[in-house]
């Protein structure tokens, strides 16, 4: 019973977020909503027992990706009025994508998954470990694809580092070594001269 | 039951794919011990290359079809002939291209660390037995690719060039996962094998799937209307990384329609050929054509490229084995003519000098005959004049339409045969019939790369006087 009320609790609140990312004028603020998704949404597969995940979701998406988002939104200087000014032009396109996708969604969810959400969550035996299960498919049955996604982000992260560090002329780069080193003859040159005649 | 125990025998097969990713990591950091500019990269990449192939002759090849890794890979005849050509190609553009990085100081170990990561991925793609793997083989590749075209980041063209590559890829790799989310939410089934058996009646849904699919092969391949990204990237990207993205890429996109659509899709093959049909021939038609208005060589190769994929696709088009054969071996044939063609422009350029206009290759004989003679037998090769080697691809595709009764697509190749001709041809007349041009460097004396440019051209020959082994290899492969 009180799975049920955290549920429906968790739920509304997922839904109200969502709803407020879309609808903030501000994207500061729509992050923040999204990042009360996340939150949420950790919640709920909390309570269907993929503890796991949850915490993954957490960690990656609040604590990495959302920050990065912040970050990208905060520094870069975005004309946001400009972004809206096509809104309502375009917004025949966003409503017929917006409509496929959740006829598609509708569509799947009746004829597959009609039975399973009349079943409700099914209860795991005692001492099922969800981390331990998904462990052991991505080692055993998916180590290939899991060995391959780990050269894919060795990659980005090469090219991400070949593309930016070089050497750029004119950078204002403090070089530690050369301020220790420099000593009080170096920075001041007394120059003797003859007093000038008026 | 799933299979968790770890057997030499259970992996064996795929000794290419575990050497060349301790191979990636040696090499990376190498490189960062070595320094900057350092000769140690290069030759160890090579090294590298040769032993994944000496591995993937004694230990690799496999006789039969044999599934790995539970059913997510699989190595057979098929796979290991395209590893070992993607090998070969990788090596000769590395040969190719050093000089060239060289003299402009470009030269840098990321290159050869993304080229080896670039050939994990053609491999990866080569023996996919899953839509997982065909997905991760595929980014592998293309992310790879992107950051060597972005390499000369302070060059405007070149930037521009990357941008477009990258957003359009990234939409390409979007839309194959959407075709292969559909695919796979109709049968339930990421494993090729049973993706062929249970997707067999063409439902709106599977047709839906299919068509995102297609398109993104044909985005990967650069077919028309998905093609706009090839000329500027091949134009915008310095030369050696063209001819990387050029030659041995174009295996793996030949892998990802063979794994993908003639085997995971066989069901609804109907479906597929019908829609690469017009595809093959809108291709064909503006590759050959808008070819004939270029003035940069390298525009002319890439249009070039646009127009030797129709004739690829249109193997595909027969829906037979005999057609994706032959296929292969247009595939094989023509990247061989394309490393040449290339391999010569970069020997002849110099720093401050790219040779990549048309006008640079006037009077090309009186000024270096060995290089006008290789790029003669390139130019004849891909234009598919009789004896170089191109001849026999042209006309063993044309041959399997006529076969499968495709005889307007028969009549439209052969046309666009022609008209392709007519650009081929003018690079020859330029360097024999032309008068040199004036204040042009003379190339350099690399003596290495120039007998491997040599070999090159001397393969496309030889190749071409006797076709049958390859011809028939290509053919048995597929059966």
């Amino acid at each position: 019973m009180l799975v049920q009320i955290l549920f429906y609790a968790f739920a509304t609140v997922l839904v109200l977020s969502a709803l407020g990312m879309i609808f903030a004028r501000n994207p500061v603020h729509s992050a923040m909503a999204l990042v009360l998704c996340f939150v949420t949404s950790a919640a709920i597969w909390l309570l269907s027992g993929a503890e796991f995940l949850a915490v993954v979701l957490v960690l990656v998406y609040v604590g990495a990706v959302m920050v990065l988002f912040l970050f990208v939104v905060m520094m870069l200087d975005i004309n946001f009025e400009e972004l809206h000014s096509g809104l309502t032009r375009f917004s025949w396109l966003g409503i017929i994508t917006g409509g496929v996708v959740i006829f598609e969604i509708v569509g799947v969810a009746v004829a597959r998954l009609g039975p399973m959400i009349h079943q409700g969550p099914v209860s795991e035996p005692a001492g099922y470990s969800n981390t331990a299960e998904l462990g052991e498919v991505l080692y055993s049955r998916y180590a290939y694809p899991f060995e391959l996604a780990a050269v894919l982000l060795l990659v980005a992260i090469v090219a991400a580092i070949a593309l930016t560090m070089r050497k750029r002329q004119g950078l204002k780069v403090q070089d530690v070594n050369k301020q220790v080193a420099a000593r009080a003859a170096d920075r001041v040159r007394i120059v003797k001269m003859e007093a000038e005649k008026r | 039951m799933l299979d968790t125990t770890l057997t030499w025998a259970g992996v064996s097969p795929a000794v290419g794919e575990i050497f060349l990713a301790f191979a990636i990591c040696l090499v990376l950091l190498v490189d960062v011990f070595a320094g900057p500019r350092n000769r140690v990269t290069p030759t160890l990449t090579l090294l590298s290359l040769v032993v994944c192939a000496a591995l993937l002759v004694s230990v690799g090849s496999v006789g039969v079809r044999t599934e790995l890794f539970n059913g997510l890979y699989v190595a057979d005849p098929v796979s290991w002939v395209l590893k070992l050509a993607a090998l070969l190609f990788v090596a000769v553009t590395l040969v190719y291209s050093r000089g060239y990085m060289d003299a402009r100081g470009t030269s840098r170990g990321e290159y050869y660390v993304l080229a080896l990561t670039a050939l994990l991925g053609i491999f990866v793609l080569a023996s996919a037995n899953s839509l997982l793997t065909v997905y991760i083989g595929v980014e592998l590749l293309a992310l790879s690719v992107y950051a060597m075209v972005a390499f000369d980041r302070d060059n405007g063209i070149a930037a521009e060039a990357a941008m477009k590559y990258f957003v359009l890829g990234a939409i390409a790799s979007g839309v194959l996962l959407y075709g292969m989310s559909i695919v796979y939410g109709i049968t339930g089934t990421l494993a090729l094998d049973d993706l062929a058996t249970r997707l067999v009646s063409p439902t709106p849904g599977a047709v839906l799937g299919l068509a995102f699919i297609v398109v993104a092969v044909a985005f990967k391949l650069g077919a028309v209307p998905f093609h706009m990204w090839l000329p500027d990237v091949y134009e915008g990207a310095p030369s050696n990384v063209t001819l990387f993205i050029a030659t041995a890429p174009k295996i793996a996109y030949f892998a990802l329609a063979l794994r993908l659509l003639a085997h995971g899709l066989s069901g609804v093959s109907g479906e597929w050929t019908a829609m690469l049909a017009p595809l093959a021939v809108l291709t064909l038609i503006l590759g050959n054509v808008v070819a004939i208005a270029q003035t940069s060589l390298k525009r002319m190769l890439a249009y070039s490229a646009i127009g030797n994929v129709g004739f690829i696709l249109l193997g595909f088009v027969t829906g037979t084995a005999a057609g994706y054969g032959a296929s292969l071996y247009y595939t094989l044939v023509y990247v061989l003519a394309t490393l040449g063609a290339f391999g010569v422009m970069l020997l002849l350029t110099q720093k401050g000098f790219e040779a990549d206009k048309l006008d640079d290759y006037k009077g090309l004989y009186s000024r270096d005959p060995l290089l006008a003679l290789v790029m003669m037998a390139m130019m004849f090769s891909t234009a598919g004049v009789p004896p170089f080697v191109g001849f026999w691809a042209k006309l063993s595709i044309l041959q399997q339409l006529w076969a499968t009764g495709h005889v307007w697509l028969v009549i439209i190749g052969a046309l666009v045969s022609v008209i392709g001709a007519f650009y081929y041809l003018r690079i020859v007349k330029l360097m024999y019939f032309d008068a040199p041009a004036v204040g042009k460097p003379l190339p350099e004396w690399q003596p290495g790369v120039r007998l491997a440019v040599g070999v090159n051209g001397l393969a496309v020959l030889l190749l071409g006087v006797l076709p049958a082994p390859l011809l028939s290899l290509c053919s048995q492969l597929l059966h």
